[in-house]
């Protein structure tokens, strides 16, 4: 059953609160009941919060910054259910060494999983405080209340958590709920909070892991195999080994590795190991402009992701379309960094891996060490937005630094390591068909996605880029798709929209030509961008507004608010003034269906000479369920907007029969300031008390879609294989 | 040796005269806000001011530097004191992970010292060098206008 506590809660009183509770009672067992967020997994308060005799709160997270606000955010649920100032809590993330595992940091997860846990271990804490307080005073705990981690009761009486806390055990299993705070009394959560990260970002602090320097560091560069595959044939070692700086050379197998006492040192003596190595390459890369093709014809299991059967319904016309999307990649500004440091203990690594228990198994097996000899700890590096040479790169570190034992090994990858070694997102293909009704209505619909795998981070050895280098390498899982409701491949391949008829299938292809894994969004970019274009496409073929369009075939009331929000704030009309080259488009999407809503309308400017989009004037609005952040969740939806803008237009990861050919910014273009949006404006839809809904993806797809609708109305031309290049539309355009 | 003027302090340096100053200011001053991003020239997140001009410190060899005061982004104020373009950047909240956020401040520096009153394309066009990957463009640009001193854009208002 579940313990109870009484909902009515909060009477502003002075600045403090009055909080009334009614205790669970001693019987009450909550073990049959599902915990909340990450609290199934670990179940115990203490493992989340913890109040020292001097009042200081430590709250645990096994997620880490990765530029998202995550730390700002849960630190404020913390302060708001412990009822303390921000500045009071003191947060600890992803550390395999003190913090809860909570997997990886991604999926748009961290306010669902570590939000929810921290919301009610942090409630629940409070609750033992005051319960404790109510003894120790000998009232009543209804008579308490508390002001920034003192509570008051009656007469003046007064007990701070510290000493409270000092005579209490925190170990004790949460309850499915109970302690929180009405969200009508919110002080702290729901507030646009200032980012607690960004002063020291701002003045040269020293926050992520390529800044750390401890005392008798070695710098280090790894020399990558050219081509996957490729096998070392020789290289002068003496040469480099005699440069100066030079501490030791690492040669492996197909492993190369330098280490000196400078970084500049290392560089050096890195491009000198480079240029006398000789490889002997194969060609294993597929001919770009054929990849789409290419997935579209591998073996692949067939997923069947839903079928719906209504009535059959008379159809007036039919129309179907096929959508892809090329290689791409992350491009984190900063290349990957590690440091890793090798003793009695067995391994420490700092790393900006996105998940630090995942990474230890694989070390270990890597190393060949029991996991209990790895630790590694989260330090924050360049924004990732999945998975990049973060993992790799740590791995690197680590290998080295078994080689030197004592000395903390940094490694950062150069420039063209991360354009050419990180895995991408993968290509995909799109099909669907659709039939609309003489009222307008989609009466039938299919679709079929082909994908690579969008997981291959590493829980295994096997996964991390070195091992293949290695003279004994361990054995590479197979791929495996990541099941429905979240979905890989298939993520958001689902519909939304309220539909008779429907069968979508997810063909996963299990061969990767190229190397491919998470980024951000998935498989949802291409989905909605597909889906969202062919409901514009329907539309025009019905011969109705888009906006209208999707409220026709949209019940969720909440789906419905967002979408009529960003028309609003947009101030779409059905029928607007034509201009040539100028045009607005709408998207919308629910991230995976079970995340945050968002809507997009923009206009654009395409250039008919030059088939050049600029965009215009972006409107946003969001649903997150609770906002804990405001500012927060507006900075993540414009950064998604933008970045996959610059996705949209711009990127395709170029290669050759042998080589990644992208190996910088001017063979992988990404947006610059002239090219980004007019404006931006993004609008919540406040819903409180509502669970948290992941955010920090659900703006890749909306946009794509949003940009090749815009151009549509503009150009008068339909272009459904991205990027949305100035060549392919001027190509389209046909000038 | 060589010595070397940074916010305007004097060092003398023990490093081979190629080095990129990049590598002085973080390994041996330890001044964190200069970031390696491509080695390049590419990115900008290596951005600081020589001379009043912001340069490129990844491509910038410290044998060139002698007599040329160097201004890095620790030189324009602290987190209790920030300057007036970094606070335009914490007023504005322009970064997420932040990573090319020093190397933007200082480029807005060597921009507004130049032109004090920059038009919109003015203003995207001296950003230009610098790139951003998680899409902060807007708020960056938005803390270019105010620490210009013009008016914000309109935000969005549903707090």
């Amino acid at each position: 059953m579940t313990a109870r506590v009484s909902r009515r809660a909060l009477l502003a009183a002075g600045g403090g609160l009055l909080v009334s509770v009614s205790l669970p009672r001693a019987e009450a067992r909550a073990d049959d009941a599902p915990l909340p967020g990450s609290l199934k997994d670990t179940p115990f308060l203490d493992a989340w919060i913890r109040i020292e005799t001097d009042s200081t709160i430590t709250a645990f997270t096994g997620k880490a910054e990765l530029g998202q606000g995550l730390k700002t955010a849960l630190v404020q649920i913390v302060a708001e259910q412990l009822q303390v100032v921000p500045a009071r809590v003191h947060l600890v993330t992803a550390d395999t060494a003190r913090t809860p595992n909570e997997g990886v940091t991604a999926g748009s997860h961290s306010m669902q999983d570590s939000g929810t846990a921290l919301l009610n271990a942090s409630a629940q804490a409070r609750l033992l405080l005051l319960n404790a307080a109510a003894a120790d005073m000998n009232v009543g705990v209804e008579t308490l209340s508390v002001i920034d981690g003192v509570i008051q009761g009656p007469g003046g009486a007064s007990r701070d958590y510290g000493e409270l806390a000092a005579k209490l055990s925190m170990h004790v299993r949460a309850q499915p709920g109970g302690g929180l705070i009405d969200p009508a009394g919110y002080r702290v959560m729901g507030v646009a909070l200032p980012r607690l990260d960004i002063p020291a970002k701002l003045t040269g602090g020293a926050p992520y892991v390529q800044d750390m320097r401890p005392e008798g560091m070695l710098h280090a560069r790894v020399v990558r195999q050219p081509s996957a595959g490729a096998e070392l044939l020789s290289v002068d070692v003496d040469a480099v080994s005699r440069m100066p700086g030079v501490v030791t050379v690492v040669r492996d197998g197909n492993f190369l590795a330098v280490v000196a006492d400078k970084e500049w040192r290392a560089i050096k003596a890195m491009r000198a190991l480079e240029a006398s190595a000789q490889w002997n390459e194969t060609a294993t890369l597929p001919v770009q402009a054929e990849a789409p093709a290419l997935i579209q014809s591998l073996p692949s299991r067939d997923i069947p992701v839903l079928t719906w059967t209504g009535e059959a319904m008379p159809t007036i016309r039919r129309i179907s379309a096929k959508y892809t999307r090329p290689y791409q990649m992350h491009g984190s500004i900063g290349p990957s960094c590690a440091l890793a440091v090798y003793g009695d203990d067995g391994v420490t690594v700092w790393t900006h891996t996105q998940g630090v228990y995942p990474l230890r198994a694989s070390l270990a097996q890597l190393l060949r060490l029991p996991p209990e000899k790895v630790r590694c700890v989260h330090v924050e590096g360049s924004g990732c937005y999945g998975h990049n040479g973060a993992d790799d790169v740590a791995a690197d570190a680590a290998l080295i630094a078994v080689v030197v034992p004592g000395k903390p090994i940094r490694v950062q990858w150069m420039r063209e390591q991360e354009h050419t070694n990180e895995p991408y997102g993968p290509a995909m293909v799109a099909e669907v068909s659709g039939a609309i009704d003489a009222e307008g209505k989609i009466v039938d619909w299919t679709y079929d996605v082909w994908s690579n795998t969008h997981n291959r981070r590493p829980n295994a050895g096997g996964l991390l880029l070195a091992n293949a280098a290695l003279p004994d390498p361990l054995p590479v899982p197979p791929p495996a798709p990541i099941p429905m409701p979240e979905g890989g491949g298939d993520r958001n391949s689902n519909p939304i929209y309220a539909l008779p008829n429907a069968k979508v299938v997810s063909h996963f292809v299990p061969d990767m030509p190229v190397r491919v894994s998470a980024m951000r969004s998935l498989g949802a970019y291409l989905n909605i961008f597909a889906i969202e274009s062919f409901m514009d496409e329907l539309a025009e073929a019905a011969g109705a507004d888009p906006v209208s369009f999707r409220l026709r075939h949209l019940t969720d009331e909440r789906a419905r608010a967002v979408v009529q929000l960003a028309a609003d704030r947009f101030g779409w009309v059905a029928k607007a003034p034509r201009s040539s080259g100028v045009g607005r488009g709408f998207a919308f999407a629910r991230y995976k269906n079970l995340g945050a809503y968002c809507a997009v309308a923009l206009n654009v400017t395409v250039e008919h000479e030059t088939g050049q989009i600029r965009i215009g004037r972006v409107v946003a609005a969001v649903d997150s369920g609770q906002p804990i952040n405001p500012d927060g969740i507006r900075n993540q939806i414009e950064g998604a907007m933008v970045q996959s803008a610059s996705w949209t237009l711009y990127e395709e990861v170029n290669f050759d029969r042998r080589h990644i050919t992208s190996t910088d910014w001017s063979g992988y273009p990404i947006m610059r300031f002239p090219a980004a949006p007019a404006s931006v404006e993004v609008h919540i839809v406040p819903r409180p008390g509502q669970p948290f809904l992941g955010t920090g993806e659900a703006g890749q797809g909306p946009m794509a879609a949003a940009i090749a609708n815009a151009l549509r109305d503009a150009a008068g031309v339909r272009v459904r294989d991205l990027p949305l290049s100035a060549g392919r539309v001027k190509a389209a355009i046909g000038v | 040796m060589i010595t070397l003027t940074v916010n305007g302090h004097q060092h003398a340096i023990d490093a081979e005269p190629d080095t990129p100053l990049l590598y002085v200011l973080r390994d041996e001053l330890g001044l964190n806000g200069a970031k390696f991003g491509c080695g390049l020239g590419q990115c900008g997140a290596c951005t600081v001011i020589v001379d009043g001009s912001a340069v490129f410190s990844c491509l910038t060899p410290i044998a060139l530097l002698p007599g040329r005061p160097v201004t890095t982004i620790e030189g324009l104020g602290t987190a209790a004191a920030p300057g007036p373009v970094q606070r335009a950047f914490i007023t504005e909240q322009a970064a997420q992970c932040g990573y090319c956020i020093a190397g933007m401040v200082m480029r807005a520096q060597a921009l507004l010292a130049r032109s004090p009153t920059p038009t919109e394309q003015e203003i995207r066009d001296g950003m230009n060098p610098n790139l951003c990957r998680c899409g902060t463009h807007m708020r960056i640009l938005a803390a270019v206008r105010r620490a210009a001193g013009m008016a914000p854009v309109q935000k969005a208002d549903a707090r």
